[in-house]
C-alpha cells in the first residue's frame, strides 16, 4: 500500500511541475509578444493623440480618451506623403515586374534548355550570390551619377532589379516539373516560350508568388540605394520620406503627425503579411534574410 | 544544335546584362577605385596607384569609432538574439494553443519598415524638455534615474541600438529555429522518455545537437548581417551618425560616398573592402569552429 501512495505523490508532483513549466513558458512568450507589439501600439496611440494633448503629457499616458484623425490629415497635407507613397508604389511594381521577367527567363534557360556553357554560366551565377551589396553599390552610385540618372526612376530601379537567389530558387522549382510535360508539348509543336507561359508558370505559381512577395517587401523597405541617388523630394521613397519628415518635416516636435505618417507607411505591408502569412513565412524560411 | 545554343543564351541575356552592369563590373571596379590615389570624381582623374586610401581610412578616427561600434554591436547582438530566439522557439514548440497567434506576432517586425519603426523606438527612448519618454517612466517606477538614450551617454545609445537590432532580427531567427525544431525526429524524444531522461538532458543531448546546423547557420548569417548594420542606426540617431558617435562601418562607407563628408569613392571603396576582409575572416573562423562543434546528420 505504501508504494501506491508514493506513486500518486510522484504523479502529482510531476503534474505540478508540468503546469509550472507551462505557465513559465506562456509568461515568457507573452512577454516577448508584448515587446514586439508595443511599438506598434505606441505608434497608433500617439498618432491619434492631438498635438496639444501629446505635448502637455509630461508623463506619457498609455491610452487616450479623445482620439483625433487630424494628424492623418496633417500627414498628407503638410508633407508630400502621398507622393512618397506613389513613388514607392511605382518603384516596387516596376522593379518587381522587371525582376520577374528576368528571373523567369534565366531560370527557364537553366532548368530546361540545353546549351553550351550552361554549367559554367550557372556556377558563375551561383558565385555571384556571395557578393555583398555594399561592395558593388559604390561603383553603381558612380555609374548612375555619370549616366545622369540621379533623381530618376530608371536610376532607382535598374540596379535594384537583380536577384541571383530568386533565379536559383525558381530554377530548382522548374526542375521539379516532370520532363514528360515538356516532351508532350514539343510533340504538339509548342514553342519553348509558349510552354514556359502556359505550362511551367501556372504549375510553379506558388514559388512565383513567394518571390514576388519577398521582392515587394524588399523594395518597399529599401532605404540605402534610394537615399544615395535621390536628393530631390519628388523622387523620395517612403523610407527616405520618413527620414526627411523626421529631420525637417512638421517641425521637430510634431510627433503625433510623424507617427500618423509611420502608421500609413507600415499598413500596406502588414496587410499584405496578414493575407499571405503562410506563404511569406515559408518563403522567408527557404531563403530570405534580413539585417 | 547551333540554334539551340543561341536560344539558351538569349533567355539568359537580360539576367547577364543586369548582373554584368550592376554586379560584376562594380565588383572589379571597386578594387580599382580602392587603389587609385587622390581620385577626383568630377574630373575622373587620379594621381597614382598605391595603398594610401587604405592607410587614410585606417587612420581616420571616424572609421575607428565605426569599427568599435560595429564590433560591440556584433558581439552583443549575435549571441543575445540567437539565445533569446532559441528560448522562444523551444517555448513555442512546446505549446499547442495560441501557437499560431504567437508565431504571427513574432514575425511582424520582418515586414515593417526599419526606418519607420526606428522612429517609434526613438520616441520611446528619447528624453526631451517636454517629456522623459516612456522607457524612462518605467525606469522611474523601478526607482532608477532617467537617462537620455538617444543623445545621452555612449553606453545608453549602444543599448538602444543593440535592443532595436535584436528586435529587428528576431523574426528570422525564431522562424528558422521553430522549423528546425519541428523537423527533429520524434523517435529520439520517445526513446529518451522511455529511458526516463530529464527535460534538460533531452534538450542538451538531443535537441541541441539535432538543430545545431541551423543554430550555426543563424550565427553565421547573424555575424554577416550585424557587421553590415546601418539603417537601424540611422533610424534611431538620424543621418549624421558621425556627430552622434554611433556610426557603423557601412555607414562610414556611405558617408564617404555621399552626404556632407562625401565625394570620396576611393576611401569608400577601401573601407568597404576592409569591411569584407573582416567579415570573410570571421566567417572562416566560424566555419572552422563549426567543424568541431556542429553535428551534421
Amino acid at each position: 500500500m505504501g508504494k501506491q501512495v508514493d506513486f500518486e505523490k510522484i504523479e502529482k508532483s510531476d503534474r505540478t511541475r508540468r503546469t509550472a513549466i507551462r505557465i513559465v513558458t506562456y509568461v515568457m512568450l507573452t512577454f516577448w509578444a508584448v515587446v514586439v507589439l508595443f511599438p506598434f501600439y505606441w505608434m497608433v496611440l500617439t498618432s491619434v493623440k492631438s498635438y496639444s494633448a501629446y505635448n502637455s503629457e509630461y508623463i506619457p499616458k498609455l491610452f487616450t480618451l479623445s482620439p483625433t484623425l487630424q494628424n492623418y490629415v496633417d500627414a498628407f497635407t503638410a508633407v508630400p506623403l502621398a507622393r512618397y507613397f506613389m513613388n514607392t508604389l511605382v518603384f516596387t511594381v516596376v522593379t518587381t515586374a522587371i525582376m520577374l521577367v528576368v528571373t523567369i527567363l534565366a531560370a527557364f534557360a537553366f532548368a530546361r534548355l540545353e546549351f553550351r556553357g550552361k554549367h559554367i554560366a550557372f556556377t558563375a551565377f551561383l558565385s555571384l550570390m556571395m557578393i555583398p551589396n555594399e561592395l558593388v553599390i559604390i561603383t553603381n552610385y558612380v555609374t548612375i551619377t555619370n549616366l545622369d540618372l540621379r533623381n530618376t526612376f530608371s536610376g532607382l530601379i535598374l540596379p535594384s532589379v537583380t536577384s541571383v537567389f530568386y533565379i536559383y530558387l525558381l530554377k530548382e522549382n522548374f526542375e521539379q516539373v516532370p520532363d514528360q510535360l515538356y516532351y508532350a508539348a514539343k510533340v504538339d509543336g509548342t514553342s519553348d516560350l509558349k510552354y514556359l507561359l502556359k505550362v511551367l508558370m501556372p504549375i510553379c505559381k506558388p514559388t512565383l508568388i513567394t518571390i514576388t512577395i519577398l521582392k515587394v517587401i524588399e523594395c518597399w523597405n529599401s532605404y540605402v540605394w534610394p537615399r544615395l541617388i535621390t536628393d530631390d523630394e519628388a523622387y523620395f521613397l517612403v523610407s527616405n520620406g520618413i527620414q526627411e519628415i523626421r529631420e525637417n518635416g512638421f517641425g521637430r516636435e510634431n510627433i503625433p503627425a510623424m507617427m500618423a505618417a509611420v502608421v500609413v507607411i507600415s499598413i500596406p505591408l502588414i496587410v499584405l503579411f496578414l493575407i499571405f502569412r503562410r506563404k511569406i513565412m515559408a518563403g522567408v524560411a527557404r531563403g530570405g534574410t534580413k539585417g | 544544335m547551333d540554334k539551340r545554343n543561341w536560344k539558351g543564351w538569349l533567355y539568359l541575356l537580360p539576367a547577364i546584362l543586369f548582373l554584368g552592369c550592376f554586379m560584376v563590373y562594380p565588383l572589379i571596379d571597386v578594387f580599382i577605385y580602392s587603389f587609385e590615389e587622390g581620385y577626383n570624381s568630377a574630373s575622373q582623374t587620379y594621381y597614382g596607384v598605391g595603398t594610401y586610401n587604405y592607410s587614410y581610412v585606417l587612420h581616420d578616427p571616424y572609421f575607428l569609432q565605426a569599427v568599435k561600434n560595429t564590433f560591440l554591436l556584433v558581439i552583443i547582438t549575435v549571441p543575445a538574439s540567437t539565445g533569446i530566439a532559441l528560448l522562444i522557439s523551444v517555448g513555442l514548440s512546446s505549446i499547442k494553443p495560441l501557437r499560431e497567434l504567437y508565431q504571427t506576432i513574432y514575425f511582424l517586425p520582418y515586414v515593417t519598415n526599419t526606418l519607420a519603426v526606428g522612429l517609434v523606438f526613438m520616441i520611446l527612448f528619447k528624453k526631451t524638455a517636454y517629456t522623459d519618454g516612456l522607457v524612462n517612466l518605467v525606469i522611474h517606477w523601478f526607482g532608477g534615474e532617467s537617462i537620455d538614450f538617444i543623445d545621452g551617454p555612449y553606453w545608453a545609445k549602444m543599448f538602444v541600438l543593440c535592443f532595436y537590432t535584436i528586435w529587428v532580427v528576431m523574426p528570422f531567427k525564431i522562424l528558422i529555429l521553430t522549423s528546425a525544431l519541428a523537423s527533429v525526429n520524434q523517435d529520439y524524444y520517445n526513446a529518451a522518455k522511455v529511458d526516463g531522461t530529464s527535460r534538460f538532458r533531452i534538450f542538451r543531448k538531443i535537441t541541441l545537437p539535432m538543430i545545431s546546423p541551423m543554430i550555426f547557420y543563424l550565427i553565421i548569417t547573424g555575424f554577416i548581417g550585424a557587421f553590415k548594420a546601418y539603417s537601424d542606426a540611422v533610424a534611431l540617431f538620424g543621418t549624421d551618425l558621425n556627430a552622434a558617435g554611433m556610426n557603423t562601418i557601412v555607414g562610414y562607407v556611405y558617408d564617404m560616398l555621399y552626404g556632407n563628408s562625401g565625394g570620396y569613392p576611393s576611401y569608400a571603396s577601401a573601407a568597404a573592402i576592409l569591411l569584407f576582409t573582416i567579415v570573410l575572416t570571421i566567417t572562416c573562423i566560424n566555419l572552422l569552429v563549426s567543424r568541431k562543434k556542429v553535428h551534421y546528420v
